[in-house]
């Protein structure tokens, strides 16, 4: 629930962006059922204002959601009992914050228990959660106009419940490493365009944390 | 109307991106080092974002007293460190920063 208060900011920044870029309101609300993922949305309408080509600008898109099939990749073992229109719906809501508020305790459910059954309705709950804050937020944006709302400081509630989901995930040595790689790496590629180092730096803490000898984990 | 259509093709590679590995489990037997890197996903993952928003100030790398999102940050790291707890975390890390903004 926390994580609400950390995206509510980013949703009417994002909405208030949008109308300044000449996106229509009403596409701009769209915007946040069809493509749902809060920093694809920020690069659409900052390339929409610029006036980027459309294909440039979808390709752009794809580049900034890399990462989201490392989330894909995580979750697929767990639902793979599900029927087709679970995984279809599930993987719509598969954002960063709805993925990072369920996955700890996705995780901790073991297969076959009676609660493995039940586990995806936990990426389910907070997935709906997040969706209705991204509209609600990005509505309160499209309705406020062009004016930017001052900075509360309540989108440091973001990186705070982040912190707060990876650092009780730490529990070994390899699990620290590949965290203290993915940190270093993504400070040392944050400026490669199009978020491709927020990926890059994910990758690099995979490699890092498995390669590490199962003797000292 | 150039809007609409890029929306949709926005959507529709978000949502490949995002059903890509979901679709392919169970059609394809992945390597066991594939495997091995599963777990550290969601390390990895949010770390690799919320290092940057410590670390950063508008793409500077800053680490003294000029950049209490960091200081509040590792508040934050301490506090979850020995807690465990989401609430006194978020709680800690912003008074923290308010404390913080003040210098």
């Amino acid at each position: 629930m926390p994580i609400l208060f950390g995206v509510a900011p980013f949703g009417v920044i994002y909405g208030v962006v949008a109308l300044q870029s000449g996106i229509p309101a009403l596409a701009a609300m769209a915007m946040s059922s069809v493509v749902f993922a809060g920093s694809a949305q920020f690069l659409l309408a900052q390339l929409v204002g610029a006036g980027a080509p459309l294909l440039l600008t979808a390709g752009a898109v794809g580049l900034v959601n890399l990462r989201h099939a490392l989330y894909s990749a995580s979750v697929a073992p767990l639902l793979a009992h599900l029927p087709r229109r679970w995984k279809l719906l599930l993987a719509y809501l598969l954002t960063d914050e709805a993925y990072a508020a369920a996955i700890p305790h996705m995780m901790a459910v073991k297969p076959n228990t009676p609660q493995f059954a039940v586990a995806h309705w936990i990426l389910f709950g907070s997935g709906c959660g997040l969706w209705a804050g991204w509209q609600l937020s990005t509505l309160a944006g499209v309705l406020i106009g062009t004016q930017l709302p001052p900075n509360l400081g309540l989108d440091f509630a973001l990186p705070l419940t982040f912190i707060a989901i990876v650092v009780p995930m730490i529990d070994s040595r390899a699990r620290l490493v590949a965290a203290i790689a993915a940190g270093t790496a993504a400070v040392t590629l944050a400026a490669m365009p199009f978020k491709v180092g927020l990926f890059l730096a994910a990758l690099a803490g995979l490699i890092a944390g498995a390669a590490m000898p199962r003797s000292i984990k | 109307m150039s809007i609409w259509w890029l929306m949709l093709a926005s959507g529709a590679i978000t949502f490949s991106i995002r059903y890509s590995f979901i679709a392919a489990e169970g059609h394809f037997q992945p390597p066991g080092w594939f495997r091995r890197l599963l777990p550290f996903v969601p390390i990895a993952a949010l770390t690799a974002l919320t290092a940057p928003e410590l670390l950063l100030v508008q793409g500077e790398l800053i680490l003294g007293g000029a950049n209490p999102r960091l200081w509040a940050g590792l508040v934050a790291i301490i506090v979850a460190a020995v807690w465990r707890n989401t609430l006194l975390t978020i709680g800690c890390g912003f008074a923290a920063l308010l404390v913080l903004q003040r210098f």
